[in-house]
């Protein structure tokens, strides 16, 4: 949609092509981008893994949302001279309010959820006195700007200051002292509502002293609901994020087909004082008694086990290979990093190891939708490690990920040996990875 | 009757929307250079393949030519530069 618009803009009429359920979205993107009248054509949902005849038969069909043939609209999008309306385009200013007209907290909480500014549990109203008890938490100004942030890369950013992070902190249920992390986490950049069609959802890690000063839980059941910050903080990164972003609403604005339950709090702090390492932000380039929130952009898949016993190493293999588009990051209670490191495993050196033996052949490599849509065009262009994975023989073994992939980090109560893999990328600027930001934040300045 | 409440808009800071304009429409596709930019994603190298032949097959004086960028859901400069130089139109897809 963005290289059609930006085609128009320089004089070369153009028609884009999309599946029927994008059909919201095309008109809503456009709309954004000022360009209102857009000619758009559909096809209908799928067209991956269709055979050359079937897609033929689109072409030669109905466009299911038009309901006129296909290539008529296509001929006519490209030859209908053009109305008074589209020579106008759409100039508009959209701004949103401060505060809302007052009304009843029935009507406000009805006002919200049919907004979309909810995830659609309960939330706390964010009244002047609540959002201003809020701001108590951090030193910076209310009007300061925070960042911009976006669904996706193709949609325009939005901007958002500190007061507007305090409002979602607030109706998340969070405390002022935990603002200084929603803060850093929402300056990231990095949206915690992604609307890719894989339904992704973005995980953070809280490193450093203010994991202990707010009370977070890195012992027993440290990723689910026991503990006030690291289900409030995990919230409120996600209602920031989709309501500073300009929403994150179904057919819209999220194209997620599953959603994701991660989408509602995944947020929890490295258990540093049991693991057998250095914490994850002193592996990153950070001092020890810096406190810092780091993102993963993934959640879609998880893979679990034990370790490390006799046969960890197949089972390892089996856990990395089974997907194969974004890398792992590696969660291991306490006592599954200590099996590692007596068998004399540094941090690195077992990342080492991992990157080293998640092999597939390159045929398995290649036969996946998003790493032939997203990782073929980096090879093509001679980007490595793709070139490299591209020239492999089809039954030649390929390496799936860099050691700079995988991550590691420990957390949990030491009641059951285990690890976890969930597809977590860390999102910093990469080949292919074209939602970059700033994965790991320091929370120091927010406070 | 229930207390009034004021409470924030929970909503960020949109940019303005500054309106284009549409490009002009060619009188007709005859003779002229139709770029099918092949998006990158799963099958859309061939949905625009058949798209070439439907063209050859049924508007024989319009000129095909498929291209596509250098990476999936990225601008590629390079390639907009070729369209509007040497396209006299083009069709993209599939996808957003």
């Amino acid at each position: 949609m963005g290289l059609a618009l930006a085609l128009e803009k320089s004089g070369v009429p153009t028609i884009p092509v999309s599946t029927h359920v994008f059909a919201r979205l095309a008109k809503a993107t456009a709309l954004a981008a000022g360009m209102p009248t857009l000619r758009n054509v559909f096809v209908p949902q799928p067209v991956v893994g269709l055979a050359a005849a079937e897609l033929r038969a689109y072409i030669e069909g109905v466009d299911p949302i038009a309901k006129r043939p296909f290539m008529q609209g296509v001929i006519e999008g490209l030859t209908r001279p053009l109305s008074e309306e589209d020579f106008k385009g759409a100039t508009f200013e959209r701004s949103t309010p401060r505060l809302l007209e007052p009304d009843t907290e029935d009507n406000l909480q009805a006002l919200f959820m049919r907004n979309s500014w909810t995830d659609f549990l309960p939330i706390i109203l964010p009244t002047e006195e609540r959002v201003e008890r809020m701001l108590q938490g951090t030193r910076r100004a209310r009007a300061e700007i925070v960042g911009r942030m976006r669904p996706t890369a193709f949609r325009e950013a939005w901007e958002f200051d500190v007061e507007k992070v305090a409002v979602s902190a607030v109706m998340a249920g969070a405390r002022p002292e935990y603002l200084p992390v929603i803060l850093a986490m929402a300056a990231s950049g990095i949206s915690a509502r992604s609307s890719s069609t894989n339904s992704f959802a973005t995980i953070s890690v809280v490193n450093g002293p203010i994991r202990n000063e707010i009370g977070m839980n890195c012992g027993i059941g440290a990723m689910g609901p026991y503990n006030h910050a690291n289900a409030t903080i995990g919230r409120a990164y996600g209602l920031v994020s989709q309501n500073v972003q300009g929403g994150s609403v179904p057919g819209e604005t999220y194209l997620g087909t599953f959603g994701n339950f991660l989408n509602y709090t995944a947020c929890f702090p490295e258990n540093e004082e049991r693991s057998p390492w250095a914490p994850f932000h002193v592996d990153e380039g950070f001092k020890a008694n810096e406190s810092t929130v780091s993102t993963f952009f993934g959640g879609w898949y998880t893979q679990s086990g034990y370790g490390p016993r006799a046969t960890w190493k197949e089972k390892f293999i089996r856990c990395l290979t089974a997907d194969h588009y974004t890398p792992p990051l590696i969660v291991m209670d306490p006592i599954c990093a200590r099996g590692f490191a007596d068998l004399g495993f540094t941090k690195r050196a077992l990342i080492a190891w991992c990157a080293e033996n998640a092999k597939l052949p390159a045929r398995d490599y290649w036969d996946d939708q998003w790493v032939t849509t997203l990782d073929r065009p980096l090879g093509v262009a001679g980007i490595e490690p793709f070139a490299s994975r591209l020239k492999a023989a089809p039954d030649e073994l390929v390496t799936l990920y860099t050691p700079d992939d995988i991550k590691i980090v420990v957390t949990g109560g030491e009641t059951q040996g285990a690890f976890k893999m969930f597809s977590g990328r860390y999102m910093r600027a990469a080949p292919g990875n074209f939602l970059g930001g700033t994965p790991t934040v320091i929370i120091d300045p927010w406070r | 009757m229930a207390a009034k409440l004021t409470v924030h808009d929970p909503r960020g800071y949109p940019p303005q929307v500054v309106g284009k304009r549409l490009a002009n429409r060619l009188e007709s596709l005859d003779g002229k250079v139709v770029y099918l930019v092949d998006c990158l994603f799963e099958s859309s190298d061939v949905f625009m393949a058949q798209l070439q032949q439907w063209f050859a097959a049924h508007l024989p004086a319009v000129v095909t030519r498929i291209i596509r960028p250098r990476a999936s859901m990225m601008d590629d400069p390079d390639m907009r530069a070729t369209i509007a130089a040497q396209g006299n139109a083009a069709i993209i897809g599939v996808g957003l």
